[in-house]
């Protein structure tokens, strides 16, 4: 069953084009990798799929289990099972990160305030996060590694149908690349998709892909194996052109 | 009336609308309109049947209004034709009132719909309630009376403590200050007068409710605190109106006086109608060791000019002032705190919180001013104003003065906008745009929100989230 497929997606950010027809199919329980040097577009197209209104699609079609969603708001695309796990987390200053869980799964799982904090306490617990995070401000004063284990959190608590994941391993120490990888291991054990953009590849140590993309300028240059993760960490991205 | 349901109710309710409705006719006993001049006081001290010195203390007031000049920096106010308004509305009382069911159906509803009668019950020490010009209801629970704290209707105050009223009435903010100022001791009617005793702590706030019943009025209540020495009061105060048409004008006044060693805690929760316009007049005088925090949250009105001030008069003397500024859609507030630092010692913090959304515009005016020989004195000034569209705008104009040279001013300002980036952050968790936008104001409010009651927060996050929520807030 096809969870997520890009149709010839043309992006521009304000006037510039920066995606130029990528096509892509993810099917349910897959697990894609998105490589690509850095400007290549590689964020364009996780915050395309979320729905970023800077991102104006131009043409191509993005489609979420048979939907056309390529108009969604991005809050619509979040209730049906999208969820991007931000390369930077924003801050939001006075909110604090229990109430916004809380607010985040009355919204789309419909918990109330104290359903939500049970599942939270446990997932805490389970994730072997900090609990004293839970007080502080969303994101606010967080280094880079604990943004991405928060982002992280969210992601196992809400359960999403598509987990897409921009640049998750940058700015993180072995510990915390340890405790993403596992938690992307379990949702896509559940069933997720994921859709996984990385810049380095470490990451893909500890995960089994089953296709991996490289994108460069905007397109879609290879796309095979996991293997060509392997010759891209040998011979870098100038070698895939070669193929 | 059940447990828990009035608190519900507001909170479900779709918008403030549903809550206090648009105003219905009311009979008045009596209603002063038109010119203000010296037949309009005299026949407003004579309907009230006060002393003399009160009839002189109001004549001296109206002399004032007429020569003073009309401030430079109000707008919208000189729009006004004051003289359209009735100057006292007082409405029609069957009997005494000594419990909520004394009073006439309309009234007593209009509280009832705000959820007073339930918080006073479960919460406070002590109500008054005004109902345009005149105090409607005012209950001190019996155990306080006890104690010799005295909360009465300032009217009843001046006849019965008139030593006492005479020591303080016009003394911390006096008329001559301003053309209102003057116009609001001329015209002064309702209000409440609180007097706590030397080292009696009050363990429940008390608190004033006031409530513009019909369009085309004015309301001139006034409020006189005193704290005696070591003594401790939270004071909080509502304001609130029904929807109708044509503007109603507020100018109504706080005294506080806090002697040696005391605490007063001052609250103002103001959500009148976009049909009011709103001039207040607050000042704390502030003795020896003795503490005044206000908080100023203002968020309905159509136009509000707000400015809760502190004289430290004393050494040690102590102030926080937290003024929270909502203006959403096309209103504005003009706020801000003003701090006169006179003794050694003496310290002050302002925090002030704007919130600009839909056209609305914010101005923060304050003054810090440290008088020579106020040694070791510091005040810190902070200043954070949240925009969030681009048809939205704050000014700031502080002023700080020091005359001292080992006293210290701090000053902080920031503008933060909402970012598009954030927006999209809390939009990609399925928070949608105006759930995103309560969210960010509410999280800008937090510090100061923490200082109030939990039922107050409540209702006030319920209130923001309505001014946010898609069907649009008050007005």
């Amino acid at each position: 069953m096809v969870m997520l497929k890009v149709d010839n997606l043309r992006v521009k950010v304000e006037d510039k084009e920066i995606l130029k027809g990528i096509s892509l199919t993810v099917d349910k329980g897959e697990l894609h990798v998105v490589m690509g040097p850095n400007g290549s577009g590689k964020s364009t197209l996780a915050l395309t799929i979320a729905g970023h209104h800077r991102y104006q699609v131009i043409d191509g079609r993005i489609l979420f289990e048979g939907e056309d969603i390529t108009n969604l708001p991005p809050e619509e695309r979040a209730k049906r099972g999208i969820f991007l796990s931000f390369q930077h987390p924003i801050e939001v200053e006075g909110v604090k990160v229990i109430q916004f869980l809380q607010r985040v799964l009355k919204n789309l799982k419909g918990l109330d305030e104290i359903q939500a904090y049970e599942l939270i306490f446990n997932a805490v617990q389970e994730l072997g996060l900090d609990e004293s995070m839970l007080a502080r401000f969303l994101n606010v004063g967080f280094s880079g590694g604990e943004r991405k284990k928060l982002e992280m959190l969210q992601a196992y608590l809400v359960k999403p149908k598509l987990l897409i994941l921009d640049e998750p391993d940058s700015g993180v120490d072995v510990d915390s690349l340890k405790m993403i990888a596992s938690v992307i291991n379990k949702l896509h054990e559940e069933g997720t998709s994921v859709l996984l953009i990385t810049h380095y590849g470490r990451i893909l140590e500890h995960l089994k892909p089953n296709r991996v993309h490289v994108i460069k300028e905007g397109k879609i240059v290879a796309s095979d194996g996991v293997e060509l993760v392997k010759m891209i960490e040998e011979k870098g991205f100038a070698a895939v052109e070669e193929l | 009336m059940s447990e828990h349901s009035k608190l519900e109710e507001i909170l479900k309710a779709g918008s403030l609308e549903e809550i206090l409705g648009t105003a219905v006719p009311y009979p008045k006993e009596i209603e002063l309109k038109g010119k203000i001049s010296r037949e309009t006081v005299e026949e407003l001290s004579r309907i009230k049947n006060e002393p003399e010195w009160m009839l002189r203390h109001r004549l001296k007031a109206l002399e004032l209004f007429e020569k003073l000049p009309m401030p430079k920096w109000v707008v919208g106010i000189e729009e006004l034709d004051l003289e359209s308004f009735s100057l006292y509305s007082k409405p029609e009382l069957e009997r005494e009132v000594k419990d909520w069911d004394d009073l006439p159906e309309n009234i007593r509803r209009t509280f009832e719909r705000l959820n007073i009668p339930e918080i006073e019950k479960k919460f406070l020490s002590g109500l008054t309630a005004v109902f345009d010009s005149e105090s409607v209801y005012s209950q001190l629970k019996e155990e306080f009376e006890k104690k010799g704290i005295i909360m009465l209707p300032m009217e009843e105050a001046v006849k019965r403590y008139p030593d006492l009223v005479k020591r303080y009435f016009g003394k911390v903010f006096p008329p001559g200050d301003h053309k209102f100022s003057a116009l609001h001791h001329a015209l002064w009617s309702g209000g409440a007068f609180v007097y706590i005793p030397k080292g009696v702590r009050v363990p429940f706030p008390i608190e004033a409710f006031f409530v513009i019943g019909s369009a085309l009025e004015g309301q001139f209540e006034h409020t006189l605190l005193i704290a005696d020495e070591g003594s401790y009061v939270h004071f909080i105060e509502g304001c609130s109106a029904p929807m109708y048409k044509g503007f109603s004008f507020h100018d109504g006044m706080v005294e506080i006086y806090a002697h040696k060693n005391a605490t007063v805690k001052f609250t103002t929760i103001q959500n009148w109608s976009r049909n009011v316009i709103n001039f207040n007049n607050k000042r704390a005088i502030i003795e020896e060791n003795a503490y005044v925090e206000w908080i100023e949250g203002s968020i309905g009105s159509h136009i509000t000019y707000t400015y809760p001030s502190s004289v430290l008069k004393g050494e040690g003397a102590r102030t926080a002032q937290y003024v929270v500024s909502l203006s959403n859609g096309p209103y504005l507030k003009d706020t801000g705190a003003k701090t006169w630092h006179l003794a050694p010692n003496t310290s002050s913090k302002i925090v002030s919180k704007s919130i600009s959304a839909n056209g609305g515009i914010n101005i923060y005016r304050g003054l810090v001013r440290i008088a020579k020989g106020a040694k070791n004195s510091t005040a810190t000034v902070s200043c954070d104003s949240l925009i969030l569209d681009e048809k939205s705008k704050a000014y700031t104009y502080p002023h700080n003065q020091n005359d001292e040279p080992s006293a210290s001013i701090i000053h902080e300002a920031t503008t933060g906008r909402l970012s598009e980036d954030k927006l999209f952050y809390l939009n990609s968790r399925g928070i949608k745009e105006e759930e995103a936008k309560s969210l960010i104001v509410l999280g800008f409010i937090s510090e100061i929100l923490e200082g109030l009651p939990f039922e107050y927060v409540e209702v006030l996050k319920k209130v923001i989230e309505l001014e946010f929520s898609e069907v649009g807030g008050v007005g």
